[in-house]
């Protein structure tokens, strides 16, 4: 039974990051992923990376920025870490390789980017996600000695001991089928956020809310899973992102008069408003049928205002997504794009080393909620938060290991729990529904009821839907029964998961009676800072449902107050 | 605009390549017929197939638009990421209308469209030293370097490390131990940073390796089943000039020598001189290098092939001893490029993310507004 001091879940950017700072400290590290590290979907992070590493800025505009980007829901102590920490984390990521752009002075360039202040954001043309994700994993293949790497490898649960506290986990070699328990002193997850719970969504197939659920099964409280963004340029059919560097390069949203329309809602920053405020505009804009194209279901996003030569070497990958699933060319007419499901805000709830409530359990990047996002993400802030609370949970697990034995757990008992779990769905009678017929209804109905616009109605309705899908997906059935690569199996598994997550967000949503940040309630139009300027935290219950409970916003330095762009 | 994708869905039907290891036998055919618009995706197509009809398809795939690497495959034979070839573009490759989907080449299956990739491609990558050795002292702050060299090594940050220039490689088909397309282009991704303090390490493992710089035969194979534009042949060719021009690394393998006689005999002649190649190769870049030792001893080894050549008629003493003659003015006009190219004070590298002179974007934009697009 391998053990460790520290198993890292997940190998996106906070995995990686975790990971390499954990075995600098000496510590036994092993890093695990039900995908190769380099599939992870960091690697999909268009735009760039926020660091006031100008010498005109200061972290602490970069970080006010982000407090009111949040709709002041982010907690502050954890936004000052972050953006402090930032500059150092950038230049550190440049020094192990990052091909970050340069201007003529040889220095890192720095890009537009939403809600921000100034120009704050690195980048690596249109794939700074995916330079950084595969410069970290030449770093994990350089301490290939002290980070041991299980690649393909799927957790199926969390192992604690008799005290309570998290000492492994149990998973599966999707290549072989053979189940495996790993002890460990602390367990980070970093498998990132739920989005698939969202048809159609930015996401990649493999986000599916792992993470989230297992934690939240193992009694970790949620936050936040009410706050979902809805990235403003997504592709009409197929909800393929497009970067928000365009914008920040200077491209406009029109809509079917040609009107740049965001200057009713957004005068001062236009096109670069925050997220949450650009995707409602559009919203508005297609309600109110100025849509344009088919069903005038999408808004026109126009990059032919960049330079051509400017957008083939900043945005050549949105050149090439243009082109090559939309069937045009960015760089001579505008692309039709509306708002889609990217990111969400919310995750289990972590304290600033990343630590969760539940001892020895940590999380780290999309997954968790510190909150630095709070209601709303700044776009080019995701990148960040995967490095620096990845490189801090890293830091602070290495450093509980140092001082504590290997935790006693039952790991076998588990074990043969999960084996058999697995084997009853792959023996399942086909008299129920097929596991992709549940997760696209699953998918569709989030994305009708708790999209952009909310309401207690459509949120009720959603929560008695996803009861009934809860149930289903306890039956559906599935065709392989065999044991090498079975992902039917564990795509069966993924969607117990994203059931959890979708009915968080929801209990999470019906529960906000205010609209703040990505929440915005048309009942209730509003931001309420009386009442309503706290988390909402969602626990499992005894009895498998959850429990809503409350805690503070921390506020050092930056009082709410009205927010416009 | 977008109505380029307005088409209806139409029906499309699968072939996929089968193999399932717990079964005990070998690979099969499978056929499905799904519908979708034209424009979507292979991928999209698969997944249909396997949620509707058979859960039990394997391919590996997640992001569905070119950027995570995992659904690299062949389509019609040809490496493609499914996520990435459109279903009427494919069905119009097809022999008989039928979209034929096998695993990738050069590595192994482990079960239908799924192959080791570990097995090939990351060991190789892992041959090349894959991470920066960073020139010391670490600034403070960021390293200082051109914008141009930033842009030109992100040509190839974009490999995606998805396999399909693997599949498809000739070289490696005739020796699997050839470093390959993919792990040489990751090595050009150091040895074109200026932040790397081994260029000249890096480049003379790779080029004294008999696998490695010189193993590749310009087949252009990988340029062709690159999705990314990673152009993986021009970085071998990038790092043979570097190793070569820049570092005069003279190789075991006779390659530097190899192509300075390749272009000395063109030089002086305007074709090729075949009888004199493989003496200069071995022996010198000169007349006399078939006299030295080396070059003897290729000669020697390599008579069987000569006389078989000879025998066949397919070269004849006269016409190896002489070079071939083309009119003088074509001559010159040969040697005219090699003056032209070689008193540049640089010499230029073909890389498609340094984007050229905007030259033609402002008259087409004209056109186009006057007309069509009145909305």
């Amino acid at each position: 039974m391998p053990e460790h001091d520290v198993l890292i879940i997940g190998a996106g950017l906070a995995g990686q990051r975790a990971a390499l700072a954990a075995a600098e400290t000496g510590a036994s590290v092993a890093i695990m992923s039900k995908v190769h590290p380099v599939r992870s979907h960091s690697v999909a992070a268009a735009g760039g990376i926020n660091a006031a590493i100008s010498v005109d800025d200061d972290w602490r505009s970069h970080a006010y920025d982000t407090v009111k980007g949040s709709d002041f829901l982010g907690d502050q102590d954890a936004i000052e870490v972050m953006c402090s920490e930032a500059p150092a984390e950038v230049m550190h990521l440049e020094h192990i390789g990052v091909t970050f752009h340069r201007n003529d002075k040889g220095e890192m360039d720095l890009r537009a980017f939403g809600g921000a202040s100034t120009k704050r954001t690195a980048y690596v043309a249109d794939i700074t996600g995916q330079a950084m994700l595969h410069v970290l994993y030449e770093q994990l293949m350089k301490h290939h000695e002290t980070v041991a790497r299980y690649e393909e490898w799927f957790t199926t649960s969390l192992l604690r001991d008799e005290a309570g506290r998290c000492g492994g986990a149990i998973a599966r070699d999707v290549r072989s089928g053979r189940m495996e328990a790993f002890t460990a002193k602390n367990v980070i997850l970093a498998c990132g956020g739920a989005g698939q719970a969202y048809k159609p969504t930015t996401n990649g197939l493999i986000v599916t809310g792992d993470g989230i659920a297992m934690a939240y099964r193992a009694g970790a409280p949620l936050m936040d899973m009410e706050m979902v963004q809805y990235h403003p340029t997504c592709l009409v059919e197929t909800g393929i992102l497009i970067t928000e560097g365009a914008r920040g390069e200077g491209a406009h949203l029109l809509n079917a008069n040609g009107e740049r329309f965001m200057e009713k809602s957004a005068p001062n920053k236009m096109e670069l408003a925050s997220r949450d405020v650009v995707s409602r505009a559009e919203q508005i804009e297609i309600n109110e049928g100025r849509g344009v194209g088919p069903n005038k279901a999408g808004i026109f996003l126009d990059v032919t205002v960049v330079p051509r030569k400017r957008t083939l070497e900043a945005l050549r990958e949105i050149v090439n997504l243009g082109r090559d699933f939309a069937g045009v060319d960015i760089t001579r007419e505008p692309i039709m794009i509306r708002p889609g499901q990217h990111y969400i805000m919310g995750g289990v709830k972590t304290d600033i080393d990343g630590r969760t409530p539940i001892e020895g359990l940590y999380a780290a990047g999309e997954v968790a909620c510190v909150s630095v996002h709070g209601g709303n993400r700044l776009g080019a802030n995701s990148l960040l938060d995967t490095l620096i609370f990845g490189r801090r949970s890293g830091e602070h697990a290495a450093a509980r290991a140092a001082g504590m034995g290997m935790p006693k757990v039952d790991a076998n008992a588990a074990l043969r729990g999960d084996a058999e779990r697995i084997d009853a769905i792959v023996a399942r009678e086909r008299d129920g529904r097929r596991v992709s017929e549940i997760k696209n209804e699953l998918g569709e109905l989030m994305n009708r009821k708790a999209a952009v616009f909310r309401d207690e109605e459509g949120l009720q309705s959603a929560l008695e839907t996803i009861g009934r899908l809860r149930e289903e997906a306890g039956k559906a059935w599935i065709d392989d029964r065999g044991t090498v690569f079975n992902q039917d199996v564990l795509g069966a598994i993924e969607l117990g998961y994203m059931v959890d997550c979708a009915e968080a967000t929801v209990v999470g949503a019906l529960e906000r009676k205010e609209s703040r940040g990505a929440q915005f309630r048309t009942d209730y139009p509003e931001r309420n800072d009386e009442e309503w300027l706290k988390h909402i935290d969602i626990s499992l219950g005894e009895d498998g449902t959850p429990r809503v409970s409350y805690s503070p916003v921390t506020i050092t330095q930056w009082q709410p107050e009205e927010r416009k762009y | 605009m977008a109505e380029a994708h307005d088409r209806p869905p139409e029906q499309f039907t699968l072939r996929l390549r089968r193999y399932d290891p717990e079964s005990g036998e070998a690979p099969y055919w499978d056929e499905h017929t799904v519908e979708l618009e034209p424009h979507r995706s292979v991928l999209e197509a698969i997944l249909q197939a396997r949620d509707k009809f058979d859960g039990s398809i394997g391919i590996r795939c997640s992001c569905r638009q070119a950027i995570c690497g995992s659904c690299g495959v062949r389509v019609n034979g040809e490496p493609s990421l499914a996520c990435h070839t459109h279903l009427d573009a494919a069905k119009l490759g097809a022999k008989d209308g039928v979209i034929e989907i096998e695993p990738m080449g050069n590595m192994p299956v482990i079960k239908d469209l799924i192959v080791d990739m570990d097995a090939v491609h990351w060991k190789k990558i892992r041959r090349v030293t894959p991470w920066l050795l960073a020139k010391q002292p670490v600034p403070e702050r960021e390293y200082l370097v051109s914008k141009e060299s930033m842009v030109d090594v992100t040509q190839t940050m974009a490999c995606i490390q998805c396999g399909a220039c693997v599949s498809d490689c000739l070289a490696m088909e005739v020796d699997p131990g050839f470093i390959g397309p993919a792990a040489l282009a990751k090595a050009y991704r150091f040895v074109g940073d200026p932040r790397d303090d081994q260029q000249f390490e890096r480049l003379n493992d790779l080029a004294q390796d008999p696998q490695g710089l010189f193993d590749c035969t310009h087949c252009f194979k990988c340029v062709q089943a690159c999705p990314k534009d990673v152009n993986p042949m021009g970085q071998i060719m990038r790092l043979r000039r570097i190793a070569t021009n820049d570092q005069h690394i003279v190789d075991v393998n006779n390659g530097e020598r190899h192509e300075a006689a390749f272009t000395t005999l063109i030089k002086n002649n305007g074709l090729l001189w075949e009888a004199e190649l493989l003496p200069r190769s071995y022996g010198g870049n000169s007349w006399f290098g078939k006299f030295a030792p080396p070059a003897g001893r290729e000669l020697l080894s390599s008579l069987p092939a000569i006389l078989k050549a000879l025998l066949r008629g397919k070269v004849t003493p006269m016409g190896a001893l002489r070079p071939h003659k083309i009119p003088s003015q074509d001559l010159k006009a040969v040697q005219s490029i090699y003056d032209k190219v070689e008193s540049r004070p640089e010499r230029y590298e073909l890389n498609l993310y340094i984007a050229g002179e905007d030259e033609d974007a402002a008259p087409v934009a004209t056109a186009s507004t006057e007309g069509s697009d009145g909305q």
